[in-house]
């Protein structure tokens, strides 16, 4: 068996907490266990695994990972499906065929983009993609940065950013007062996310944070210089070298999709030992539910142990899972997008980055199918998921089914090679 | 699960323009180290950058060591890496 | 829906825009329906090519003839329907082949279409990418390549402008013999006589049609203008395309004037289902990186697949089916719907009307099937 085909009892797709936690429980019930991530790092998005890492939870579990003899195939993105059982998938050097008898999708979510004039000016960055690529050497210090959107992440993200010396400008979060207040007061039944929420206010003490404010507009030739922001009342602007904006989180759902999983509201369908609707398919993390990383440890453990026939284990779980989706269903609530967000964009406003269409070239088209076709809104290189969430956002058009490559892939790779042929 | 080790700095090339850049660092973050904004052109002619940082906008993509479409934020950094903008 | 229209055509893909075009244009009172959105069918999954073929004397007449006007309407044609004159080049790989590509030069010359020969050296000129050692090839200069469903809805725009009507989400579940059409809500609308349009699915409204699926894959990558300039074809696809067997693939790759390159082609009969075959799949990269090895490394961004209409002569049914002089038919295109929509809308409104048809309309004649009369033209 050489590197390019390995097989596995159990392959876990991300290496985010979810899938750590997954493959950490499915080696301990002693089987053979591979996880692919197509990143350099273990963590995922949430906890990107460096030497140093300031988070001890995040440290814990890489640790754990590493010492639990699972095999980490990384930089390695499933691209397909093809057959049963086989994970069709590509590194740097050459294409990957991963066999599996036991499949845990740990796929994680990614943000969600709303357009707004001006979105597509370099400098503007997802919160969570510009802390990411900050840890990775992004230059942050001294720079100021607005944060803006929704979700927990902008916290974390405004800390994270200004412990790497940049200015925090501002922080705006769309959701209003009251919907954060009774999601704090929630924050009692969770009390490391309270410890957690506590710790970011310390960091960002003298940092102005909004509630109920949301961009409306950002200017700038070559990059963003400003932003400017609303309450619904009076607006204003706020120079900037860097905006963080992002309107919380949406499920990566393309691979449980093409493996044929059942989605319920747009999130992956699994039974209470996280199985899909495809026997033997497992999914844990976000894309069951945006609820953060402390649930997506508790689903992963319980998908590792169900995957690793061990149910006594996994049942043992399920008090704590019940706890985190609670909250998740909270969270949910907090920061659903208000109804100013699906109109920022005006016709002129970029939909799809990928092939410069606007809005007011989309909006004359009944469906997303229809869209597509007639403008090549979703059809470019990102494959929708960027234009998909808005246009979900703003016209309630679901999306159509995954057509393989599930990343783009180079041609070659598109063959598959097995060691039987 | 073995983890490779890397050289403390390393060099590589954004454009033509020698940059040093600690082990660990991203294509993207090279990129931006070395003061350019523009990663790519858009259809219509404007200038891009990163948006999402994790692999899925598409928007990072640069030709690194002759290959074109490369997703630069999750890339690391090598030594005589030959990074080129789209312009 | 009580008006009673002369002509409602069931399919809103290219060949049922067409078809409404002329109809509109000709002065019927014309209604288009489709279940689904304009040109999601057969119009969205397959490459727009528009080709002279010469496979036989009446599909080199209705590719010719649909080519023409192409042509004559290309200065009409938005920027979105993006008509770009590249041109095909039949790509020989051998001595055989390029005796192939001989024969097609007099047969295209003794009907004035315009070609050049190339041999190899011309070849590796005109295309840097393919492969060294390929022994020449057949360029067709004034074939051309176009994005169908754009096209589709320009078509059934001047239908709108020339009076026509279009409803798209509604399912016709019955062609009425004594004109119009019964939707799925069991309401009728009455016309004087309906076309059916569907493609692959036309047995559905038309029984015992001699119309079979024969499923295709295709992968689009991302951009890389220049890599190819022509639409490149083996001379092996006419094989495959004749072929009325078993499974095959053969070369086939577009370049779309946003710089992507669209790769092709594949032949299944009887495979309904939609899903991309991996073994097809891998069976026509691989033909295709045998002619341009460096495609391996362009970025692929979606595979999909379609599926065809044949019939048993790969012609087009086009004309009074067998059945009811009030039920017409236009489909069975196979690999040609994009090419042969014109000259099929125009066939079909002079049949209508009862005008003389600019090209032979026999060879198309659903009649030609008639008492189980399947074999070959």
């Amino acid at each position: 068996m050489t590197d390019s085909e390995r097989h596995f009892d159990v392959v876990v797709v991300g290496a985010g907490p979810a899938g750590l936690a997954a493959a950490c429980a499915a080696a301990e019930c002693g089987r053979n266990v591979g996880v692919a991530d197509e990143t350099p790092w273990l963590g995922g998005q949430i906890w990107r695994g460096q030497a140093k890492l300031a988070n001890p939870q995040a440290r814990a579990w890489i640790e754990r990972a590493r010492s639990s003899g699972v095999t980490w195939l990384d930089r390695t993105t499933v691209i397909g499906a093809p057959e049963k059982r086989l994970l069709l998938a590509e590194h740097p050097d050459g294409p990957r065929v991963i066999g599996w008898k036991r499949l845990i999708l740990a796929t994680g979510a990614r943000e969600l983009f709303l357009p707004f004039p001006g979105w597509t000016l370099p400098g503007i960055v997802g919160p969570g993609g510009l802390l990411a690529l900050v840890k990775n050497g992004w230059p942050a210090a001294g720079k100021r940065v607005v944060v803006a959107g929704s979700g927990p992440l902008l916290l974390a993200v405004a800390s994270g950013l200004k412990q790497k010396g940049a200015r925090i400008v501002s922080i705006g979060e769309q959701a209003p007062l009251s919907k954060l207040g009774a999601f704090g007061l929630q924050l009692v039944w969770h009390p490391g996310k309270l410890w957690q929420g506590l710790g970011c206010k310390f960091l960002l003490a003298g940092v102005r944070y909004r509630s109920g404010v949301w961009p409306v507009c950002a200017e700038g030739d070559e990059q963003v210089r400003q932003v400017t922001l609303t309450d619904g009342r009076k607006t204003w602007s706020e120079e900037c070298d860097l905006l963080a904006c992002g309107f919380h989180l949406t499920p990566n759902v393309e691979l449980p999709l093409a493996l044929g999983c059942e989605l319920c509201a747009g999130f992956v369908k699994v039974d209470e030992w996280q199985e899909t609707s495809v026997a033997e398919v497992y999914c844990a993390g976000e894309p069951t539910g945006i609820g953060g990383a402390d649930c997506a440890l508790s689903e992963g453990q319980i998908a590792g142990y169900a995957a690793g026939d061990q149910r006594t284990k996994a049942q043992a779980r399920f008090g704590k899972r019940a706890g985190w989706h609670r909250f998740r269903k909270a969270m949910a609530e907090t920061f659903a997008l208000r109804a100013e967000l699906r109109t920022l964009a005006k016709d002129d406003t970029l939909l799809c980055r990928c092939e410069d269409v606007t809005l007011g070239c989309v909006k004359r088209f009944h469906g997303w199918r229809e869209a597509k076709l007639q403008t090549r809104c979703g059809m470019g290189a990102c494959q929708g998921r960027v234009c998909g969430g808005a246009a979900k956002a703003i016209f309630g058009w679901g999306m159509e089914s995954v057509r393989p490559p599930v990343l783009p892939a180079r041609v070659q790779h598109l063959i598959l090679t097995t060691n039987d042929q | 699960m073995e983890i490779r080790t890397m050289p403390e700095t390393i060099q590589l090339r954004v454009n033509g323009k020698s940059v040093a850049v600690p082990a660990g660092t991203v294509v993207a973050a090279a990129v931006a180290l070395a003061g350019t904004t523009r990663f790519r052109k858009s259809v219509l002619g404007g200038p891009r950058g990163p948006l999402c940082g994790m692999g899925i906008c598409m928007e990072c993509r640069l030709t690194i060591n002759g290959r074109a479409h490369c997703r630069s934020c999750l890339v690391l950094c090598e030594n005589g890496m030959e990074v080129r903008t789209d312009d | 829906m009580s008006r009673h229209y002369d002509i409602v055509i069931v399919g809103a893909g290219i060949v049922g825009a067409a078809c409404a075009m002329e109809c509109a244009r000709g002065g019927l009172r014309t209604l288009v329906v489709d279940r689904g959105c304009l040109g999601g069918g057969t119009t969205a999954a397959g490459m727009g090519h528009v080709v002279v073929m010469d496979d036989s004397e009446a599909q080199f007449s209705l590719t010719h003839f649909s080519r023409r006007l192409w042509m004559e309407l290309r200065k009409e044609l938005p920027q979105d329907v993006e008509y770009d004159s590249c041109g095909t080049l039949w790509v020989a790989a051998d001595a055989d082949e390029m005796a192939e590509v001989h024969r097609k030069q007099k047969y295209y010359e003794q009907r004035n279409v315009r070609v050049e020969v190339l041999d190899a050296v011309g070849l590796a000129k005109a295309e840097p990418n393919l492969r060294a050692g390929l022994a020449g090839g057949l360029c067709v200069p004034d074939d051309a390549v176009v994005y169908p469903p754009c096209a589709a809805r320009f078509f059934l725009e001047w239908a709108l402008k020339s009076g026509a009507e279009l409803r798209t989400g509604i399912p016709v579940i019955k062609l009425l013999p004594e004109g119009g059409v019964q939707l799925a809500d069991g309401s009728r609308i009455s016309a004087g006589r309906s076309v059916n349009a569907t493609g692959p699915w036309s047995p559905e409204l038309t029984a015992d049609l001699p119309v079979r699926k024969r499923k295709g894959h295709l992968v689009i990558t991302d951009r890389a203008p220049g890599f190819v300039r022509h639409q490149l074809v083996e001379l092996g696809y006419l094989k495959s395309a004749h072929s009325l067997g078993s499974d095959s693939v053969a070369f086939n790759i577009q370049p779309r004037i946003t710089g992507q390159m669209l790769i092709g082609s594949s032949r299944q009969f009887d495979v309904e289902d939609g899903s991309v075959d991996q073994p097809i799949l891998n069976r026509m990269l691989k033909r295709a990186l045998e002619y341009l090895p460096t495609l391996a490394d362009l970025s692929a961004i979606r595979a999909w697949t379609g599926h065809r209409a044949v019939t048993p002569d790969k012609l087009p049914l086009i004309g009074p089916s067998l059945a009811c002089d009030r039920i017409w038919l236009a489909t069975g295109h196979e690999g040609l719907g994009i090419t042969t929509s014109l000259g099929t809308g125009r066939l079909l409104v002079d049949l209508l009307l009862g005008r003389s048809t600019e090209i032979p309309a026999t060879p198309f004649a659903p009649a030609r099937f008639a008492n189980g009369n399947t074999h070959h033209a």
